[in-house]
């Protein structure tokens, strides 16, 4: 079953076409790779999958379900989690309560348990803050728990908004540039991270990059993205060797 | 009941405070006005606590706090008269009620205000404002009881010092375990990042309208105490400045703090009623000199707040 399915996508900003009729699918449990030059739209694609921003047309399938029409706060119950180019953490909330947050989204209680500190609402917390150190233990954050996430090294908050993601059990991960700005040596860590987050979590993912490096080593497909439109399709090794890729990046340095 | 276990503390010193005040009132160690303005300090905290909630915790910038402060104030001097309320038993429904109209008041006008942004959301606010006070002004031409611009005359003089210690107490708790339950935990997270709030699953719409009304709702519990307390209202008392007011004390207690909400709220009454002794009556106004100046000053000096330290 493929797990999303794209078809004749576009979204348009005043004169700018950011994203022209774009098509793919991923298959459940694949890891697809976005590339492109600065501004060819791949952002856009993630804002449309997560209704960030209203499609002008297009309709996006997730597991063989409709979502173009629902609420972007409803597709995490669903299973998509994502996360941000420029990062976006609750910055002053701690990285316990940073991860909590989005695993009580899903497992709650009502307005009066949390009044009256019911049973219900202690075992509530309780779970949410079990399940959130398993993460912070994965991710090597452990002991750092009550820091504000503010605090955290970068490449330490790019690990606690992938955990954020991840609390959601989401059967689609979507990671936008999560090399940027991170050294060599920091990139082969996360390139270990995902490895082991998609055999863990069994995902499938949709990973965008600007730098071809990563994204090579991940994913099993690579959708080619320049000005709105895909220019082509294919393994990490056919889209190496095409001249339509290697025009788009060369243009891109020449600009 | 959890409830009241982990309340301890807090009961504590809210009996310690009353106890203490207890005597200071019945054995005169202080004059009637100093009592009036004590519990009027109560009072301040609850509607300041309101908007820190909606401010402080969740980030939507509200100019018109005041509003729903007088529509508390109002609606149960109108219940109070209509009824022929006298005792606190029978005013303790009716200061629910009047909670409850304004909380549903902020519900009602937070669903299209609450989508507004930052400055919009601060004109929004301060047009509700204006509306409601010239609603009050001309409130006579709904029920003469009302008063419109005359005021409203002839409340009975039910708030009292248990009256407040007991609501107040009541009311840091439930709203202390709101803001520790995942409900205040989206407030916060929606003050710091909607877009990320809205990633994780949070219906921030709905979270939003949450906070407001039930901020609203504190606020109209603190005017239905002030109109029982002060036995008259005018609908100046419930302008823009007077919302500027609550904004000050939530700003110098620091955002998103309830200790810091009652220690500045006690400062403020303190201050404001202090310069009332110290300046000639010939210079009350100065006093509307020296706020702003302060305000100024504070936000140069501690922008994070007089009380809670500084990021
Ligand atoms: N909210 C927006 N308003 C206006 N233009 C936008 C907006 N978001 C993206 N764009 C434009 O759409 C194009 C694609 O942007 P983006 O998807 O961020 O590219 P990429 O992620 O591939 O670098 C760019 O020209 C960008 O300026
Ligand atoms: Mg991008």
């Amino acid at each position: 079953m493929n797990a999303i399915e794209i078809e004749g996508l576009r979204k348009g900003f005043g004169g700018v076409k950011a994203v022209d009729g774009i098509s793919f699918h991923v298959g459940e449990g694949e890891t697809l790779g976005i590339i492109g030059p600065n501004g060819a739209g791949k952002t856009t694609v993630f804002n449309l999958i997560t209704r960030f921003y209203v499609p002008d047309s297009g309709r996006i399938m997730f597991f063989e379900k409709d979502i173009s029409h629902l609420p972007s706060y409803k597709l995490p119950r669903l299973g998509i989690g994502r996360t941000f180019q420029n990062l976006r953490l609750f910055q002053n909330l701690t990285v316990m309560e940073n991860i909590t947050s989005a695993v009580l989204c899903e497992q709650g209680y009502n307005v009066f348990s949390g009044i009256f500190r019911t049973e219900g609402y202690l075992l509530a917390e309780a779970k949410a803050r079990q399940e959130a150190q398993r993460l912070i233990d994965f991710f090597q954050l452990t002991g750092r728990e009550k820091d504000p996430a503010r605090n955290l090294p970068y490449g330490e908050q790019r690990k606690l908004e992938l955990a954020r993601a991840l609390s959601l059990r989401p059967r689609l991960l979507l990671i936008d540039e999560p090399g940027a700005g991170m050294n060599p040596r920091e990139i082969q860590d996360l390139v270990t991270t995902i490895r082991e987050i998609r055999e863990r979590f069994s995902l499938t993912i949709i990973i965008i990059e600007h730098q071809m490096g990563l994204v090579m080593n991940i994913s099993e497909r690579i959708v080619v993205m320049d000005f709105g439109e895909k220019i082509m399709e294919g393994t990490p090794g056919e889209v190496k060797k095409d001249k339509r890729v290697i025009e788009a990046y060369l243009g891109e340095e020449f600009a | 009941m959890n409830f009241f276990v982990e309340a301890r503390t807090q009961i504590l010193v809210s009996l310690g405070v009353y106890i203490i005040l207890k005597i200071l009132f019945a054995f005169h160690f202080v004059s009637e006005y100093i009592e009036q303005i004590t519990i009027y300090s109560f009072i301040v905290i609850i509607a300041s606590l309101g908007l820190n909630v909606i401010y402080g915790y969740t980030g939507q910038f509200s100019l018109g706090h005041a509003a729903f402060y007088g529509i508390g104030a109002y609606a149960s001097a109108y219940f109070s008269r209509i009824f022929g309320i006298e005792h606190v038993y029978s005013f303790l429904p009716v200061l629910l009620l009047s909670g409850a109209i304004a909380g549903l008041t902020g519900y009602l006008i937070g669903i299209p205000i609450l989508r507004l942004r930052d400055d919009f959301l601060a004109i929004a606010t301060l047009g509700f404002g204006t509306l409601v006070r010239v609603f009050f002004d001309n409130s006579d031409r709904f029920a003469e009881v009302l008063g419109g611009s005359r005021g409203f005359v002839g409340i009975p003089r039910i708030t009292n010092l248990e009256t407040v210690c007991f609501v107040t107490l009541f009311l840091i708790i439930i709203t202390r375990n709101m803001i520790s339950s995942r409900y205040g935990l989206f407030w916060r997270c929606i003050k710091e990042d909607e877009t990320a709030s809205m990633s994780i699953g949070i219906d921030t719409a709905k979270m939003k309208l949450m906070a407001f009304a039930y901020g609203c709702f504190l606020a109209g519990i603190g005017g239905a105490l002030y109109a029982h307390l002060y036995t008259f209202l005018h609908p100046s008392n419930f302008d823009v400045l007077k919302s500027i007011d609550f904004l000050i004390i939530v700003i110098l207690g620091g955002m998103g703090s309830i200790m810091g909400t009652i220690y500045a709220g006690i400062i403020w009454v303190g201050f404001i009623e202090g310069l009332r002794i110290i300046l000639p009556a010939a210079m009350l106004d100065l006093r509307w000199v020296f706020i702003p100046l302060l305000l100024i000053a504070l936000m140069m000096w501690r922008p994070y707040g007089l009380i809670t330290k500084g990021r």
